[in-house]
């Protein structure tokens, strides 16, 4: 683990144009002020004990974006290959007061990431949500079930190819 | 006419007759007077709901400071928010569950025709599920605006007017509506119709 | 997916989290197996009378809500009891959800605040200081000042309103009814000067991208210092009738106690972590707004129980009087809103006078304003815990994906471990004390 953090820390210190930014081994951008890692699939358990190891202590958020419809290219790293789910965990350190955000990229036909609960307890019904809303399962999570529609609901309301549902009325949204 | 009649159906087994219209004001006046509502506040209105309760607006002058929790107790059905798919066979469990005579205020825009939610989650107004009496726009509705709807239903019912008009028409506006939901199925629905 | 797959899995004791003990936090609660892993379908099957695997001759399993005077909304609540003692718990959500992330992805960023204002109803103007703050971290605007302080002072009148609906409701599930007429006594002052301002009593889209919806009317001072003089008072009758009396404090306090480990593993956030004594406040130590510019102090509790989070409650609303007095002082002159023709929306009046501002107008309000690419996660601490907003855009008048982390929906995975062997009555003080919004936890 400490040959990781040195090599983070000396490519933070001496940024070479064609290697990767890497940190906790996962390529980094910044956006807006905020830093995004974006770390392998396969690789997020070993991240994430990293990060709480390393005072991370707060998972704040998990939610789940579908790129499906997304028009214009996504600002992603070298070396990251965009898929049509991400995960989106957002991060907190009450020691640097500052927050951090990981995506990962997650397949269509394999809607699966390794699950958060046994590192950070507080994401069991984040988690249920982003399975409920866009079907990504996770593995490792005690009782992935529905939370937000009946259990028995068919579909998966927040990704694109769901429409919104609503009933035609005579007065049209404006740029429909 | 003979006693078992009232004994079962109460005062609709009795003819209207010089003798017991008397007694039938009687019994709207107090009706209108009494009816104590059902807690239902789910969302938003559900605050505002409280707020009449409140001293400052004081629905107990009404006398109906009482929101009974138990629907066996209840008289009025105030659906305050909107109503999700979750929450539709709740809704109507309740409704079932209260005794007759019964009265359902629908509050706000999103109980009386889901509101801003146009969308796969929100019933598009409780009257697809219940009969619905008066109906309060707002989002939400001022606690003014509730008051004005629980004095109209106040009025009807000391009319005897809703009473009237559900034994002949079955309650409820009766009108057909394609109903869509988030899946691209649809079906006929017949709003506001009671079972 | 069929819900019969779900059951084998439903032991959390046993499932494969895929890591060795003693790494990640999951170790650091106690009393892990307070949640009760049970699907709906077997809870109905509870409720008709069929015996379930998990029940015994010693516990039953009862269901509290969704429709019950003390569940703070539509919440409900599946309690396995042994007698009066509650062993396990899960609370069933998404009896109000109503897809607004779905409905914002249909909205312009000016129709925004009107669909997210409506989550957490009870506190909404954070709700529209979080998507505003999102949407202006993407457009990359800077306010003028007194935008920005009209926003904290009618985030902090907001505050100020919420604890006192929270100790209003919570008064009365304890018990103390008459709290109830009290603090909507209070409450109607904040609404009626909310009603001055913005036009409303409640869900008001009064911030919005780019400033405020309309400036503050002329007397506003006199109002809120009429105000600000009005509540320290009632605030001590409060004391009188809740904080020094003994039956208060027998119901709440050593209820629904967790630890600083518990509640930091769990992501609580707001009266519920600050009561077990870790000190984090958004305000404070992640500053926004103009909070960085005013002196207030941080309410810490020391037991975690549920009178620490009311203590916490009522003495934020004496730090709230005391943050609203600095601004009276402190408001700067000048605009309300940012002078960006392109954001904001050009006065009523000039309509009638010029062409350009005329165009503005309509193209705002049908089309919208573009917000380039990219995505942002905003943060504020609302009256239950951080509120988050994580939004993308694709460079559109609409949002490609609007989530907003309600806090309340973090909080109730507290709820589970605060009624562990507790009492049935405990349960209801722990609810109150949790505070949740139903709103903002379904969605």
């Amino acid at each position: 683990m400490s040959d990781t953090v040195d090599e983070a820390a000396a490519d933070e210190q001496a940024p070479d144009d064609e290697a990767p930014d890497l940190v906790y081994g996962a390529p980094r951008t910044e956006v807006r002020g905020q830093q995004v890692i974006h770390p392998r699939r396969d690789e997020w358990r070993r991240t994430a004990l990293e990060l709480l190891n390393d005072g991370w202590n707060m998972c704040m958020d998990v939610t789940a974006v579908d790129y499906g419809t997304y028009g214009p290219g996504r600002d992603l790293p070298t070396g990251v290959d965009p898929e049509r789910f991400e995960v989106v965990v957002s991060l907190l350190s009450y020691e640097r007061r500052e927050r951090l955000r990981v995506r990962i990229q997650v397949p269509e036909d394999d809607p699966t990431v390794d699950s958060l609960y046994a590192v950070y307890p507080g994401t069991d019904f984040l988690e249920r949500e982003v399975f409920d809303l866009f079907g990504i399962t996770f593995s490792g999570h005690p009782d992935l079930s529905r939370i937000l529609m009946p259990e028995t609901w068919e579909g998966h309301p927040l990704r694109k190819d769901y429409s919104t549902g609503a009933i035609p009325v005579q007065f049209k949204a404006p740029s429909q | 006419m003979g006693l078992v009649e009232v004994q079962n159906h109460g005062f609709e087994g009795l003819d209207h007759n010089v003798m017991t219209a008397p007694l039938e004001k009687l019994v709207n006046w107090s009706r209108a007077r009494s009816s104590w509502p059902a807690s239902f506040g789910l969302a938003c209105c559900a605050i505002e709901m409280m707020a009449t309760g409140g001293s400052h607006y004081d629905i107990a002058r009404l006398g109906m400071e009482v929101f009974r929790a138990s629907p066996r107790q209840a008289d009025v059905m105030i659906v305050a928010g909107r109503v999700s798919q979750k929450m539709a066979p709740v809704l109507r469990q309740i409704y079932d569950q209260m005794m007759e005579p019964k009265w359902v205020i629908s509050m706000g825009v999103c109980a009386s025709s889901g509101g801003m939610f146009n969308n796969y989650a929100i019933v598009q107004g409780v009257d697809q599920i219940v009969p619905v009496d008066v109906y309060a726009p707002g989002c939400p509705p001022g606690p003014e605006t509730l008051l004005h709807a629980i004095t109209t239903l106040h009025a009807k019912i000391e009319s005897g007017e809703l009473l009237r008009r559900r034994s002949e028409t079955g309650a409820g506006a009766n009108i057909m509506v394609e109903q869509r939901d988030g899946q691209g199925m649809s079906q006929m629905v017949t709003i506001g119709q009671s079972s | 997916m069929t819900v019969t797959d779900q059951e084998s899995t439903m032991d959390n004791t046993t499932v494969d989290t895929g890591l060795a003990e003693g790494k990640g936090q999951l170790h650091l609660l106690p009393r892990r197996d307070a949640v009760l892993r049970m699907s709906e379908v077997a809870a109905a099957a509870a409720i008709d009378g069929e015996l379930l695997p998990e029940e015994n001759d010693q516990t039953m399993i009862v269901n509290m809500g969704p429709v019950h005077p003390s569940t703070h909304g539509v919440l409900r609540l599946m309690l396995e009891l042994d007698g009066e003692t509650v062993r396990r718990s899960k609370p069933i959500i998404g009896y109000l959800h109503t897809g607004m992330e779905k409905t914002g992805e249909s909205l312009t960023y000016l129709q925004g605040p009107t669909n997210v204002t409506r989550m957490d109803y009870a506190s909404p103007l954070f709700n529209e200081l979080v998507f505003s703050m999102a949407v202006e971290e993407l457009l990359g605007l800077e306010l003028p000042p007194r935008a920005v302080w009209i926003r904290t002072l009618m985030c902090e009148l907001n505050r100020i309103s919420s604890h006192l609906l929270s100790m209003a409701t919570g008064g009365m599930d304890i018990g103390a009814v008459s709290m109830m007429i009290y603090g909507w006594r209070e409450r109607e002052q904040v609404l009626r000067f909310f009603q001055k301002v913005t036009g409303l009593r409640m869900n008001h889209n009064y911030i919005r991208p780019g400033g405020v919806a309309a400036d503050l009317p002329d007397d506003w001072e006199a109002d809120l210092t009429a105000l600000m003089d009005m509540l320290p008072p009632r605030l001590e009758e409060y004391d009188v009738l809740m904080t020094g009396q003994p039956i208060w404090r027998d119901r709440l306090q050593g209820v629904g106690v967790i630890s600083q480990q518990e509640a930091i593993a769990l992501s609580a956030t707001g009266p519920v972590l600050r009561s077990t004594g870790v000190s984090w406040d958004l305000r404070r130590d992640m500053p926004y707004l103009v909070y960085d510019e005013l002196e207030f102090d941080v309410l810490v509790g020391s037991y975690g129980d549920a009178f620490d989070r009311y203590a916490i409650r009522l003495n934020e609303i004496r730090e709230s009087i005391r943050i609203v007095r600095q601004i009276i002082e402190k408001m700067p002159l000048g605009d309300y809103r940012i002078q960006d023709a392109k954001v904001t929306p050009p006065p009523r009046a000039r309509i009638d006078e010029s062409m350009e501002a005329l165009i503005h107008h309509f193209k705002l309000f049908t089309e919208g304003f573009k917000v380039p690419e990219g995505e942002v996660y905003v943060a504020v601490e609302s009256p239950r815990g951080e509120l988050g907003c994580y939004l993308v855009s694709d460079g559109g008048p609409k949002p490609y994906r609007m989530h907003i982390r309600g806090p309340s929906f973090v909080n109730l995975q507290v709820m589970p471990h605060m009624m562990a062997d507790g009492f049935l009555a405990d349960a209801v003080a722990v609810i109150a004390s949790v505070d949740p919004v139903l709103g903002e936890v379904d969605r």
